[in-house]
């Protein structure tokens, strides 16, 4: 309904000439206190209809803000570095030598391996619970369950990869012959991993179970398996919401902060493998930021923030799209 | 069709949904792991001692995470003030104005909100209220931690007013109500569980941030109340303890993980459980 | 076109034309209604005989996009200079579906427009609106021990009537009746059809109907509007048995529906 707002001015003739019918009316309420009370609801619904617009103008001055705060902080960097910034490979703050390579490859490696762990589990619990088993109650606590995951919070993910995963993953490294450090770019995966799967699951799950039934029944009246329906109905019919799951997984994994930060290992050199330590654009951020003692150092590390901001803002929205478009199908 | 083809491919698809089960059981067996790890490594270090004193220095047993306690619950408590009122109504100003221009953009900050990474946020909190304040303060932590509460209440406000029928704001209107009154005493008493467990949400997902605070709160080794003066909070100490090379202090760290766990958990199961008793009868 | 002159109606409309967007729904709707008469309302769906009733108590600009132009009185006032507040605490207003608040007791629905609205009255007035309101749509003593109970338990008809209690509970002048009875079951309908009988004594009442022999049985008066045009307003007597213009005749002799 219309919130417009609407001409507010009262005027005399507005007074009801009869508020309360006093022939058949059983009610003692002084008629003229009524309609004082009447005028300050009038204004009050003036008041709060306008509230409601500076309301959702502040959410838009907000992100605005944000952004606005995020470029002209980063101004510094961006003019006297230029935009050689992103791809230089070397960062040393002490020689006033910035380059932001090392944490864009360090971004990339560690979210796009933990998508790549974490989608077959993903998947697997979206086809489980959206055409399997939709309902019970072993299900539906897989279903909580997995909700849960993403409700750990991320410092906790770090400190329990900190105190178990990283031996085991220092002792793969000794069987394998790296370097056995531990931390690294495939511990913080491993981690991300873990903590991605939820959004692509249950997205995924909702995606499939909005597959039509007439669909699924006639490819088994012409004797299809479950997994011919599954393959040849139900991933196609589902693939573009599939893909947002997925991309929302990725946004989710690239501003991952404290868990990163906790088992990266925090090395500003370019990763050689792997299993290198190395660093992302948000641990380098969290690790240096109240370090950052001279402006072009602080600026740099905002210029990151920046870029940032501006992958994980266009990864959500196309996702947003693809799942509005899916959705109004 | 012959019998031999047939087999196959009933066998694999059986063989596929056994992978499916198989990869989404997996699934489960981190959680699991990480819950059973904290609950043995955190359960001896918790006592009465532990919840109302505050860390000891290196190298003295002891100690406790009072500070942090206390921290979290006025930091959060701040934030969901905040980001509360202000979340609840802009998402009856969406759920309103589904076509206005505004609410186009409104509706865009939001989403655009929800995406923005913990870590930028306290970048631009710390702009906002660190330096113009000169220092770190929990009221800047507050602060980064309601912009991230703020997009969680908005959009579950607006997605729960949506479902409510148009007939029941009808019948208000029609008894000459004004608009704020049909908001207040109508619809969202209507949509109150359903906005309830978006806030109970947004504050369990809050209560766990440590990122936004680095550079806002910042942490404090001392018992403060004062929010103009840095702040411990869960788990900032959690960070802070668990990357020190001190054993003493991994102890407090992980007495203060399984206290965050079990606060953030419950929280979680809580709401699940609520939403589904309050639900209004339509 | 009317075959009486009506004194002092309670409402009178003058050339009056709402639209949806560019879409013109009603059509330079000119009518008056005397007090404590029942008027239907009637006509194929989409003739824009709910828009018209919408518009009597401002609802219809409550829809974005919505407009009206022309004129609409109530007694001697212009409806559409006063604010619709005082508008609709006078005319009040009965949907189609039943929509009790469902977060209220069903003492509390009665009084809505009261509590709601903010104005504090005292348990003594409280009591007797609500056993009087309730008395009124013969919802009383059916109720009358389980007031404490939520709206919503009570069965489609009894919701109804409890709306209707909330609606006459606000004393209004004019009584709005949106196909009151198209979701209720047969027995319901006739103890809300009665209860017309009933009201008339100290309101107006205006119901949309779709449905003709409603129209007959419950109405004095009855207004048909085909294509967002008022074709004919006349005693229902006279219209039901000597309709003056051809396509009021094939509606009421179901030539087209």
């Amino acid at each position: 309904m219309d919130t417009s707002v609407e001409n507010g001015s009262v005027t005399r003739s507005d007074l009801p000439l009869r508020v309360i019918n006093s022939g058949k009316s059983m009610i003692a309420v002084n008629a003229r206190q009524k309609i004082r009370r009447s005028f300050n609801q009038i204004r009050a619904e003036n008041i709060f209809k306008r509230s409601l617009v500076i309301i959702g103008l502040i959410m838009v001055v907000l992100v605005l803000g944000i952004l606005l705060t995020l470029v002209i902080q980063s101004l510094p960097s961006i003019k006297s570095l230029g935009l050689k910034y992103l791809w230089g490979r070397v960062w040393d703050p002490v020689q006033d030598i910035y380059g932001a390579w090392p944490f864009l490859l360090g971004t990339l490696l560690t979210s796009f391996l933990a998508l790549l762990i974490s989608i077959p589990f993903s998947i697997s619990v979206a086809i489980f619970l959206g055409e399997y088993y939709p309902k019970g109650w072993l299900p539906n606590l897989l279903k909580n369950t997995v909700e849960l995951i993403a409700a750990v919070p991320s410092v906790i993910y770090g400190f329990w990869g900190l105190a178990v995963l990283v031996p085991i993953v220092r002792n793969f490294e000794t069987h394998i012959g790296v370097e056995p450090v531990g931390v690294g770019i495939f511990s913080s995966s491993l981690i991300l991993a873990v903590m991605i799967i939820p959004y692509a699951a249950s997205l995924g799950r909702s995606m499939i179970q909005m597959v039509p039934s007439p669909l699924k029944e006639g490819a088994y009246s012409l004797g299809a398996t479950r997994w011919e329906v599954i393959r040849s109905v139900i991933l196609p019919y589902t693939k573009s919401g599939l893909f947002a799951g997925i991309l929302l997984s990725l946004g989710r994994a690239l501003g991952e902060t404290m868990a990163v930060t906790m088992v990266i290992g925090n090395t500003s050199l370019i990763p050689k493998n792997i299993f290198s330590p190395g660093n992302t654009m948000a641990s380098v951020i969290a690790n240096e930021f109240t370090e950052a003692d001279k402006p072009v150092y602080l600026s740099a590390l905002i210029e990151l923030g920046l870029v940032l901001f501006l992958v994980t803002v266009v990864i959500n929205l196309i996702g947003k799209k693809i799942i509005d478009r899916f959705t109004n199908e | 069709m012959k019998a031999g083809n047939v087999k196959y491919r009933i066998g694999k698809s059986g063989g596929f949904q056994a992978l499916v089960v198989l990869f989404s059981v997996a699934c489960v067996v981190p959680l699991i792991a990480i819950l059973f790890y904290i609950i043995k490594a955190g359960i001896t270090k918790i006592n009465w001692h532990f919840l109302v004193n505050i860390p000891k220095p290196v190298g003295e047993t002891g100690g406790g995470i009072a500070n942090a306690l206390l921290g979290s619950v006025i930091v959060i408590v701040i934030a969901a003030l905040i980001a509360v009122p202000l979340g609840i109504l802009g998402g009856v100003y969406l759920s309103e104005n589904k076509k206005s221009r505004l609410a186009y953009w409104s509706r865009l900050s939001i989403d655009i909100l929800q995406g923005v990474p913990s870590i930028v946020i306290g970048i631009v909190a710390y702009f906002w209220l660190v330096k113009p304040l000169r220092g770190f303060s929990a009221l800047s932590g507050s602060v980064a931690l309601a912009i991230m509460m703020l997009p969680i209440v908005v959009r579950s406000t607006e997605e729960t007013l949506k479902l409510l029928p148009d007939s029941l704001k009808e019948a208000a209107f029609a008894l000459g109500m004004p608009f704020h009154r049909v908001i207040f005493k109508v619809i969202i008493p209507c949509g109150i569980s359903g906005i309830l467990s978006g806030v109970m949400l947004a504050v369990a997902r809050i209560a766990g941030e440590t990122a936004p605070l680095l550079f806002t709160a910042f942490g404090n080794p001392y018992l403060s109340t004062s929010i103009t003066k840095p702040m411990q909070t869960l788990p900032l100490l959690i960070f802070n303890y668990a990357t020190s090379p001190y054993n003493d202090w991994h102890d407090l760290a992980w007495g203060a993980s399984l206290i965050l766990l079990l606060w953030v958990l419950l929280l979680n199961i809580f709401t699940k459980l609520i939403t589904r008793k309050w639900k209004v009868q339509l | 076109m009317e075959s009486t002159t009506i004194k002092s109606p309670i409402i009178r409309s003058k050339n009056f034309n709402a639209y949806f967007g560019n879409n013109h729904v009603v059509k330079n709707v000119s009518i008056e209604i005397p007090k404590n008469h029942v008027i239907a309302v009637m006509g194929p769906s989409g003739c824009g005989k709910t828009t018209y009733l919408r518009c009597i108590n401002r609802m219809h600009e409550l829809i974005p996009g919505a407009t009206s132009k022309g004129e609409m009185l109530l007694n001697t006032e212009d409806i559409y200079s006063m604010h619709p507040i005082f508008v609709r605490q006078k005319i009040g207003m009965v949907f189609q579906r039943p929509n009790p608040f469902p977060n209220l007791s069903i003492y509390d629905n009665v009084i809505a427009g009261y509590k709601l609205n903010g104005i504090r009255l005292p348990k003594a007035d409280k009591d007797r609106i609500v056993e009087h309101s309730l008395t009124r749509v013969a919802l009383w003593n059916e109720v009358k021990d389980s007031l404490t109970k939520k709206g919503s338990f009570l069965s489609g008809g009894q919701q109804q009537r409890l709306c209707i209690a909330r609606a006459v509970a606000m004393e209004p002048e004019v009584l709005l009746f949106d196909e009151p009875t198209s979701a209720l079951d047969p027995i319901s309908t006739s103890t809300v059809e009665e209860l017309f009988h009933e009201l008339k004594s100290n309101y107006t009442l205006i119901i949309v109907t779709h449905n003709m022999q409603q129209a007959a049985r419950v109405s004095d008066r009855t207004a048909f509007f085909y294509m967002g045009e008022l074709v004919e307003y006349d005693e229902t007597k006279t219209m039901f048995t000597n309709p003056k213009d051809n396509r009021t005749q094939n509606y009421i002799t179901g030539r087209f529906s």
